[in-house]
């Protein structure tokens, strides 16, 4: 990557399946180092979008780049340099945990020594040394996604997805959550986030808002705060989601 | 190879700690092949017989001696009315009703011929079927014991006859078990490879950890070779079981060499997890891989020429039975376990798998491709 610290780059990204466009012309920029909150309503099109960066989808037309990579042409490329954490839990939940940081780490590429190494350190962080050689499955919900996000940033990826992470989790599991989202951030990790709750759009760098496909909004919190002349993200999201004509999923 | 060794260990803890499939690769064989073969037999006994005596001579009482006595049929009734005997039949309790006319013993005595009505409940084909064969063998015997009894034999019989023995190669005493096991044997393996497999692909679909597998390096060949080699293995371990089984249960010992089926399971097993591996790729969740297997496996079974013969067969189905994996396989074994058959005899069979195997990986791999 020849000039700098642009993470994602995209520019008039569009997806169509048949004739319903699921994500139109969207341009965007998140730089490195960056917490970029995506949000939308269900059926916006985030999770469409979010698989075209990943290399999952192939766009319809438009042109982007991820850590540096083409996503048409390189997706080898940057599969090797991203995380990504779906909206299903995508553990093995008959694996034990360690079995399952070991098998991902492999996957990656990762040399024994360093994932024995680096197990023992998450394990520590996690507190989780005791459940170690637990299955997965169990675990209560919010270990289970710390522990997702650990796995999926765990080979030291340039950027990770997160596809709605706190789904169905308690708040204060969701501030824990949060507290790792800023130290992986804070590594040098970019993070691409989508979420339904508007308090952790707080949280965020800057956010985009997505409506029908489109990226309506675009600017940190405190910005869009301003333009739309209201006190909190919530009342951001409700003004741009209500203009939305087509219905949730 | 590194990222091949991670999914294959990540594959076989998983293999071994369900405890469900740990039951299929053990047990389901056991009991299988060692209740199945009593069962799924050819052979018609216990083929209950009315029978109608208009004559209660010593001749007709002789006869129906000798009907019951070899051991095929149950003599359900012995009456004087047709009519309740047809009854018997109607309730489902007579399979054959065996009419003795009056008059039979002397008609046969002093005329030398006597005729005797037969009547079939055809309900159950294949039980009618032999049942009167068996019967009108039966009777043909006892009528020759009669004329040897009651005709002076002239030195050369006036009539001329052709009296046909045969003996049973490769099977002599045409146990049903020997023709039987090595087939459900072959249906077992035939689960195992596809239809495990294919489920298992499915599972990782519906938890979506395949989406998550899809976003790392690891690439499309990587993950299937990942899936087909631990199933590949099972396939031959549970074939293993089974000849087990059918060397200790049934005394089954193959006059061919281990080696010569062992082969053709090894490849076989490349074409059926190809149709596993397909069968992933046309649905997305476990009920549905469930049933589109099922109802390949009744067309997989019944066309396979395991149970009925494929020569009988109209043409159109025998078309499909050379469309059908199990039927190479159940004819192997049947050359390789009766016959002695070597890796000669069974070239044609080896190479017809091979093109399975190619066509179905190829076009699983092809479709694999385009869902992701």
């Amino acid at each position: 990557m020849s000039t700098n610290n642009i993470a994602i780059h995209a520019e008039s990204l569009t997806k169509r399946f048949g004739d319903f466009t699921a994500v139109d012309a969207i341009s965007f920029e998140v730089k490195k180092g960056e917490i970029f909150g995506f949000l939308g309503a269900n059926g916006a099109g985030k999770t469409t979008a979010m698989r075209m960066l990943c290399g999952l989808s192939i766009p319809t037309s438009g042109t982007a780049s991820v850590a540096g990579f083409d996503v048409y042409k390189q997706t080898e490329q940057i599969k090797r340099n991203i995380g990504y954490m779906s909206q299903k839990f995508s553990l093995y939940e008959d694996l034990t945990v360690r079995e399952n940081i070991r098998f991902y780490a492999g996957i990656y590429g990762k040399t024994d020594a360093f994932i024995k190494e680096k197990t023992a350190f998450l394990l520590q962080e996690l507190h989780l040394e005791a459940e170690a050689n637990k299955l997965v499955r169990s675990l209560p919900l919010g270990w289970k996604q710390k522990l997702a996000f650990s796995v999926a940033i765990f080979h030291e990826p340039e950027i990770v997805f997160l596809d709605e992470p706190t789904g169905g989790v308690d708040p204060v599991t969701r501030r824990e959550f949060w507290n790792m989202i800023y130290k992986a951030a804070e590594s040098g990790i970019t993070i691409f986030v989508t979420t339904h709750y508007m308090d952790e759009a707080e949280y965020c760098t800057r956010v985009s808002i997505m409506v029908d496909g489109r990226i309506d909004a675009l600017d940190t919190p405190m910005q869009l705060k301003k333009t739309f002349g209201v006190s909190s993200m919530d009342e951001v999201f409700l003004k741009l989601a209500r203009q939305a004509k087509r219905s949730g999923d | 190879m590194r990222t091949l060794r991670f999914l294959l260990q990540k594959e076989f803890r998983q293999i071994f700690r369900d405890p469900s499939i740990i039951r299929i690769i053990f047990m389901m064989p056991s009991i299988q092949l060692l209740i199945l073969p009593w069962a799924a037999d050819y052979e018609v006994k216990n083929i209950q017989l009315s029978v109608v005596d208009h004559d209660h001579s010593q001749y007709s009482r002789q006869l129906v001696n000798k009907v019951t006595a070899s051991g095929y049929f149950r003599l359900q009734d012995y009456s004087g009315s047709y009519t309740n005997a047809l009854q018997q039949v109607e309730h489902d309790k007579s399979d054959l009703v065996l009419e003795i006319p009056a008059n039979f013993e002397k008609k046969l005595i002093s005329e030398n011929e006597s005729t005797l009505f037969m009547a079939i409940n055809a309900i159950n084909g294949v039980k009618a079927n032999l049942g009167g064969a068996y019967l009108q063998t039966i009777i043909q015997d006892y009528n020759r014991e009669v004329r040897l009894k009651w005709v002076q034999l002239p030195r050369f019989s006036p009539e001329l006859q052709v009296e046909v023995t045969s003996s049973n190669w490769f099977n002599p005493s045409m146990n049903y078990k020997y023709f039987m096991v090595p087939g459900i044997l072959v249906v077992l393996v035939t689960m195992v490879g596809s239809f495990l497999a294919s489920l298992n692909i499915v599972r990782e679909k519906e938890i979506g950890t395949i989406e998550q597998i899809n976003v790392t390096p690891v690439k499309k060949y990587h993950f299937i070779l990942g899936k087909l080699i631990p199933f590949w293995i099972l396939g031959l371990l549970i074939l293993t079981i089974g000849l087990t089984i059918a060397r200790v249960a049934y005394g089954i010992m193959p006059l061919g060499s281990f080696g010569v089926i062992y082969t053709f399971a090894a490849v076989y097993l490349l074409a059926v997890l190809g149709l596993g591996l397909l069968l992933s790729t046309y649905t997305s969740n476990q009920q549905q891989a469930m049933l589109l297997s099922f109802f390949l496996m009744m067309v997989f079974i019944l066309l396979s020429g395991l149970y009925t013969s494929i020569d009988s067969m109209p043409a159109w189905a025998k078309v499909i039975t050379k469309f059908n994996p199990v039927t190479y396989f159940i004819d192997v074994m049947r050359m390789v376990v009766l016959k002695g058959s070597g890796l000669k005899d069974i070239g044609t069979h080896i190479f017809t798998l091979l093109g399975f195997a190619a066509v179905l990986n190829t076009w699983a791999v092809i479709n694999y491709k385009k869902r992701s």
